[in-house]
């Protein structure tokens, strides 16, 4: 495969789950901040999740103060910030419409479909009591987007770009949600074993629906540590860390470049350590700690995915 | 005012030519709520496929929907025979001028075409003199753009022998309405058209370097913001072949390669959408940043094929379309089967003298213009546009051609107004390789606006359906 090509496909699924990821952390933002008893102030909440994407100062040069409607509107609407939903949906657009002729027609059509149809409702505002049936389209359309990849693509090098920047993606963004939310609803990490607010860990476990599966897998009242465990470690629960990176593991595996030992070095190494770790020794090491230590693996491997797959060069394979 | 132009359904009187009964009738008995709807549907159908085109000129990155239009344009068998025929010939002879102008220039040295018109033309390519390419094929994609005027006769408007684009739309169109109406097509037998894409990549991979057993054939696009870029990929996933720009290929040893996830991989015949300018800043422009350095070295070599080949502008210059069929006479020993229409040459003191003192009747072009750009319409033009046109004729009249105003065929077609007769042309695609093959029809577009000429879509030019009658 083209390696312009490959670069494509694996931007085109990593905006559209970005979108996806963007919608859910808006949306358990939201529903977080309208309930009784937050343990925080609103303010923090919102503030939060400028932290969790690193946007802090363009917001505050464009939008001055914090509150819920700007955060929400510079987040999903706005065109300036590269990480809103609109600017997400947009860069998965452009993306495979450079490559419409290796992605399925009907992909693209979705594609298509969904760009034009954010574009219209951008046009028309996201009405006040409209707030959470719009995040749900963002995520209908990825689940959409990604039913299409499975349903419809041939099973080769292409596939494989695409689910490589899907599960990249997502891992990166389990690890950062978890960190910040786990800041806000735990700031001393001594009581965390203990019972917690069960609507404020029942929105974060929603958020990236986990919700059900915490019920089935623990049958128990939800514990800090428990939500930890099911995020990070639980391969049987498709949004944690431990199920992306797993995923990312297999895909370096079979998508075998001439320059990918290193890449498959550096995911291999994260892989068993979550593989075969155990949430008490995370806690011990401290969550947050733990967190920033997997986000900044992750940035290293995705650097090297760069090196291995888009940055081609003229010399013959090694 | 003259008489009625000739029309592709009705006929002078009142009548329905006998080809177009059984559509006639159709349209006639189907509710007009179903036929909105249906073109709704396909407009809506359109948009979400993303067949858009960009227009230059306006802010960048617009697209725009070329104008579907159901009604299709239906020939007759034995018109499309006459003109399959018609079309062959032509192109062999295009293509048979294209290696002798760059070989032994066998028709100059025999005094059929002036020397002048070609080697002091600035699309003759000199670096291309001597060259060999495959099979002494130049212009494997050709698009014929063919009109019907007067009585119904057809002419040559003019040969696309570079980069010709629209067939996407051909085949788009016929997806339409098979989608749209699908009991039309158990009415006539409608000769297929959907085998294109297969042709185009045996036609190319016939072509290939000699000695390459499985050759890897490639599109080549200057990008996603190049107007005809939806055909691009249209076409590279048609064929199952690669869609690449300038930077995903590179040259080493005069042997062109493509930058691939496994490493370099090499590449033997390129579909190229970019013209000859800008395909290696090495040999040709040297600020292309769509083009490969070294692409024409290997060309030269023999190490890759392009299609079409460089240097085929100077065949379809409007300057050359005059000696088109002279080019027929002598290198096929034929009589052409389908005319050119009368062109005037403005650097003949005569023709000039004649044009300027006729210039409301006449349509005036630019030699090297194309896309509808630069050409005047005389029936239709103000006062002040003859003027202004007059002064540029002026300027430099080696630079235009004339031709008579002809009262381009019409076919019904679906305006703001209902159905009216809107102007169309045609446009076939004619593969040449081991054999010259074409698929029945091609693109028909068709003039929007009341009573307008122009039917190029970045001139508000819509298309149809065409449908060739297998009997």
């Amino acid at each position: 495969m083209l390696s312009s090509t490959a670069d494509h496909l694996y931007w085109m699924a990593r905006s559209m789950e970005r979108a996806e990821n963007m919608a859910r952390m808006l949306d358990v933002t939201y529903r977080m901040s309208l309930l009784k008893g937050a343990t925080q102030e609103p303010f923090q909440q919102w503030s939060a999740m400028l932290s969790i994407s690193g946007l802090h100062y363009e917001y505050t040069r464009d939008y001055g103060d914090v509150t819920a409607d700007k955060v929400m509107h510079f987040m999903a609407l706005d065109e300036t910030n590269p990480s809103s939903i609109m600017s997400s949906l947009h860069n998965a657009r452009e993306n495979g419409r450079a490559v419409r002729g290796t992605i399925t027609s009907e992909m693209w059509e979705a594609l298509n479909a969904t760009w034009l149809e954010m574009r219209a409702r951008r046009e028309a505002g996201i009405p006040a009591d409209g707030i959470s049936a719009f995040f749900d389209w963002v995520k209908e359309r990825s689940h959409l987007s990604r039913g299409l990849t499975h349903g419809t693509m041939l099973r080769g090098d292409a596939f494989g770009f695409l689910r490589l920047g899907t599960f990249f993606e997502r891992a990166d963004n389990t690890a950062r949600i978890l960190d910040v939310k786990y800041h806000i609803l735990l700031p001393s990490l001594t009581d965390v074993g203990g019972a917690a607010d069960y609507y404020q860990w029942g929105a974060l476990l929603r958020s990236v629906s986990a919700f059900e599966s915490y019920r089935k897998v623990y049958r128990d009242v939800i514990t800090p540590k428990r939500v930890a465990e099911l995020l990070i470690l639980r391969g049987d629960m498709p949004r944690s860390l431990m199920a992306c990176v797993h995923e990312v593991n297999r895909l370096v595996q079979e998508i075998d470049g001439p320059r990918s030992r290193e890449l498959q070095r550096l995911v291999g190494m994260l892989y068993a350590e979550l593989r075969y770790g155990r949430i008490d020794d995370v806690i011990g090491v401290g969550l947050h700690e733990y967190l920033t230590s997997v986000v900044t693996r992750l940035n290293a491997i995705g650097d090297e995915i760069n090196r291995t797959y888009f940055w081609a060069s003229d010399e013959p394979a090694a | 005012m003259a008489a009625a132009p000739y029309d592709e359904m009705r006929m002078a009187g009142d009548g329905t030519r006998d080809h177009y009964l059984p559509f006639s009738r159709w349209l006639e008995s189907t509710p007009q709520e179903i036929i909105e709807r249906k073109r709704e549907e396909a407009d809506m159908a359109f948009h979400r496929v993303g067949i858009t085109f960009a227009v230059y000129g306006e802010e960048a990155g617009q697209e725009r929907l070329i104008p579907f239009d159901i009604v299709p344009r239906i020939i007759p068998a034995r018109e499309w025979d006459m003109l399959s025929r018609g079309l062959r010939q032509r192109v062999k002879a295009l293509n048979a001028f294209l290696h002798d102008v760059y070989h032994d220039q066998e028709i100059i040295k025999a005094g059929r075409i002036p020397a002048e018109h070609v080697l002091r033309n600035s699309l003759f390519r000199r670096e291309m003199v001597g060259v060999d390419v495959p099979g002494e094929i130049y212009c494997h994609i050709a698009g014929v753009d063919i009109v019907r005027a007067g009585e119904g006769e057809y002419y040559v408007l003019e040969d696309n022998l570079r980069t010709p684009s629209g067939v996407s739309y051909m085949l788009e169109n016929r997806k339409m309405m098979m989608r749209l109406f699908p009991e039309l097509f158990g009415q006539q037998a409608i000769a297929p058209v959907e085998h294109y894409p297969d042709m185009l990549l045996e036609n190319l991979r016939s072509v290939a370097p000699a000695g390459v057993a499985d050759p890897t054939v490639v599109v080549l696009t200057p990008g996603q913001f190049n107007s005809a870029y939806f055909e691009h990929a249209f076409l590279a996933q048609q064929m199952g072949v690669e869609l690449v720009e300038g930077t995903d290929l590179f040259v080493r040893e005069n042997r062109v390669y493509m930058r691939t996830t496994h490493g370099p991989k090499r590449v033997d015949v390129i579909y190229r959408r970019i013209d000859d300018d800008f395909l290696d800043p090495l040999a040709f422009r040297p600020d292309s940043v769509l083009g490969v350095p070294g692409l024409f070295d290997a060309y030269r070599a023999g190490r890759v094929t392009l299609a079409n080949a460089v240097g085929t502008g100077i065949a379809d210059d409007k300057s050359m379309y005059i000696h088109v069929p002279e080019m027929i006479r002598f290198y096929c020993d034929e009589e052409p089967i389908i005319a050119n229409v009368p062109t005037r040459e403005l650097r003949k003191p005569e023709d000039l003298k004649y044009v300027m003192d006729h210039l409301p009747e006449l349509v005036v072009k630019e030699v090297h213009g194309s896309g509808g750009y630069g050409m005047l319409v005389g029936p239709t033009a103000s006062k002040d546009e003859i003027r202004l046109f007059r002064e540029r004729i002026v300027a430099d009249p080696s630079k235009y051609i004339a031709q008579p105003t002809l009262a381009l065929s019409t076919c019904p077609t679906f305006v703001e107004s209902g159905v009216a007769p809107r102007h169309v042309d045609l446009r076939p695609f004619v593969l040449s390789g081991k054999e010259v093959n074409m698929v029945p029809g091609g693109l028909t577009r068709v003039a929007l606006k009341e009573g307008s000429l122009v039917v190029n879509s970045s001139q508000g030019g819509g298309t149809k359906d065409t449908w060739v009658l297998e009997h």
